[in-house]
């Protein structure tokens, strides 16, 4: 049996997991979960969610082999380009699953969280086109960051709400995305951004970015011949990473999540409990939970999703984390070597590698570019100083 | 707290609960005029960082309280010395339980003369471990039940339920409401069907007429964003004076 098969009938991958919400949405969570195992075993649904994949999001997303990064640091460098997808990110993959499973649930209105705007955006686009309302959450601080970002998800239709509350990060987003939800759950579908939150989320999310795995390993024996010696990935809730990793999990191959040093819950590795799930969780001495703080607003949460807690707990992920600085330099590295402007929670990914290419020599690494950077640009003009 | 809320409805008594977030300037005298003003029991929050059941003022109480510097271990403390003659609740997150551990959580709220715990995100199929500890040390682990539950699932409910079940007033979060949601009586009378353990509405209650309009149907009323602006504008007169009032309204 697969290490990434179904969780346990509570939603568990080992002791994490589970679905610890308010009693008024226990019903929603099962109907949900009722309503994806159903169609995911309908070959109808998912011929339909592969026709609007393929005819609509760009799938499958290509590999470049990054031949002037390779050369500099000695190992040769693959990138599973979801960047190239419609919207700029893999968060598309799971948007479209979600928002066919809402309509097909009878919902008319979806909710969204966003941290720097990639899975909003996502969310409105697929909103807009299957007619669906749209609002999503997103911290005041992030609305400050990435400006083109909100003005993207109102230009497709979506109402965008900038939440005060808390650290005004991507946590406080879910919390009022969540409060909503409370409020709506008879006509609201929740399209959570990541591979957290109750069950059935962490699991169904993790199934829409499968395909990333699926296409990653027949791209790489393509290209290859084998599976790669190593797969790197940024991880803040973990989706993009835990999308590749599900190729490769069965494999010899190295699995690689990187987490910001400011943002480091795995790293920590401390259980908690909040947004529905058990899970590692940066909290202080009495339960708290505290602030992230990273450079980049998708990676700026305190958790991480379940099944990620689980794969470091047995050992078979590892869970590097790099700081704000390192990822400044990588993001540069990329744009200028390669002629790719990463999106700076996939220039986490790449800071790793770069600081472990000397112990990685001669290995075939493949990256996750799960987004593209030109959200980013703005703020590294800032950074920068240009 | 159960016997004495069955004992005070059997003498035709309507039940009342304030809640009050724990650590907040004057929250012991809030408590202490609560209960001289008619409530039956109070319920104390533990702040949480992330209250996701919670609406805006009960967000803003319990970030005050932490900005002030409250945590368990100081509500806890507090709270001995409160010498009032009501039973004492706390409501708090689950994370809180998880963190201090569930038989550590449950011998402190015991060792405070803390006698039933809210835990508003540990839904039913999670409540398993907390309860068994909270049982053992004689805390009552009262469940909250939502419109939104099928027929099937409210039995469920109120068989683990102690001290009494929580009718949770309407889809949507703690906070006051202009009007009682038509789901507060509904889903108070839909639980009167099926159970003698004291049935309480909350979440959305916001005055005294909405209190007298459910205690129509309900045992009793839980209070709680009414109650914490009153603190947070007013001070504990202001709870005080409140609490009277409802009491007034509930018995006539």
């Amino acid at each position: 049996m697969s290490l990434m098969a179904e969780p346990s009938a509570t939603g568990r991958f080992g002791e994490f997991g589970g679905r610890f919400v308010p009693e008024t949405l226990v019903p929603a969570c099962q109907e949900l979960e009722a309503a994806f195992i159903e169609a995911w075993a309908d070959p109808e649904f998912r011929a339909e969610l592969h026709h609007v994949l393929t005819t609509y999001a760009g799938r499958p997303s290509i590999v470049t082999e990054c031949k002037n990064l390779s050369e500099q640091l000695g190992i040769r460098l693959f990138l599973k380009r979801e960047d190239l997808n419609h919207t700029g990110s893999h968060k598309i993959n799971n948007v479209i699953g979600q928002v066919l499973l809402a309509k097909r649930m009878g919902k008319k209105r979806i909710v969204a969280e966003t941290g720097a705007g990639q899975h909003g955006v996502a969310s409105a686009t697929a909103a807009a086109l299957m007619g669906m309302e749209c609002k999503v959450y997103m911290g005041a601080v992030d609305v400050e960051r990435q400006a083109l970002n909100v003005f993207r998800m109102k230009l497709l239709g979506s109402e965008v709400e900038a939440v005060h509350s808390g650290s005004r990060t991507l946590k406080d987003a879910v919390n009022e995305a969540m409060r909503d939800w409370v409020a709506t759950v008879e006509t609201t579908h929740y399209c959570l951004g990541s591979v957290m939150g109750p069950h059935p989320y962490p699991w169904m999310v993790r199934e829409f970015h499968r395909v990333i795995g699926q296409e990653a390993r027949a791209q790489s024996i393509e290209l290859y011949g084998d599976v790669p010696d190593v797969a790197v990935a940024c991880v803040g809730g973990g989706s993009n990473a835990i999308g590749l990793f599900s190729g490769f999990v069965d494999d010899r191959t190295r699995l690689v999540g990187v987490e910001p040093a400011g943002g480091a819950a795995v790293g920590r590795a401390q259980p908690g409990v909040v947004h529905g799930m058990r899970s590692y969780l940066m909290q202080d001495e009495y339960g708290q939970v505290q602030e992230a703080h990273s450079i980049s607003a998708g990676l700026d949460y305190p958790g991480v999703g379940p099944e990620h807690s689980y794969l470091a707990s047995i050992g078979r992920a590892e869970y590097p984390s790099v700081t704000d600085a390192e990822v400044i330099e990588a993001f540069q590295l990329m744009a200028s070597s390669e002629g790719i402007i990463p999106a700076l929670e996939c220039a986490h990914a790449l800071a790793w590698i770069v600081r472990a290419a000397p112990e990685m020599q001669g290995q075939t690494v493949l990256m996750n570019l799960s987004g593209r950077g030109d959200k980013d640009v703005a703020q590294m003009m800032d950074v920068l100083g240009r | 707290m159960e016997t004495q809320f069955r004992e005070k409805r059997a003498a035709g008594r309507k039940l009342l609960v304030p809640y009050i977030t724990g650590g907040l300037a004057g929250w012991q005298d809030a408590v202490r005029a609560a209960a001289a003003a008619g409530a039956d029991a109070i319920e104390i929050g533990i702040p949480f960082s992330d209250p996701v059941m919670d609406g805006p003022i009960i967000q803003q109480a319990s970030q005050q309280a932490l900005e002030q510097g409250a945590t368990p271990v100081s509500i806890l403390h507090d709270a001995r010395s409160l010498d009032v003659s009501i039973p004492l609740a706390v409501m708090t997150y689950y994370n809180t339980v998880h963190h201090a551990g569930h038989e550590r959580f449950a011998a402190q709220l015991a060792a405070a003369g803390i006698v039933a715990a809210i835990v508003p995100d540990l839904p039913l199929e999670e409540s398993g471990p907390w309860c068994e500890a909270a049982d053992a040390a004689g805390i009552e682990t009262v469940m909250l039940a939502a419109p939104t539950a099928p027929d099937a699932r409210l039995p469920l409910v109120v068989a683990r339920a102690r001290g009494f079940v929580y009718s949770v007033g309407l889809l949507g979060v703690t906070g006051e409401r202009d009007t009682l949601a038509h789901t507060a009586t509904a889903l108070a009378r839909r639980l009167k069907a099926i159970t003698d353990v004291p049935v309480l509405v909350g979440v959305g209650v916001s005055n005294a007429a909405q209190a007298h309009e459910a205690v129509q149907v309900a045992d009793g009323v839980v209070m709680g964003a009414s109650v914490v602006r009153r603190l947070l504008e007013g001070g504990a007169d202001a709870v005080g004076e409140f609490v009277g009032d409802v009491r007034h309204a509930i018995e006539h």
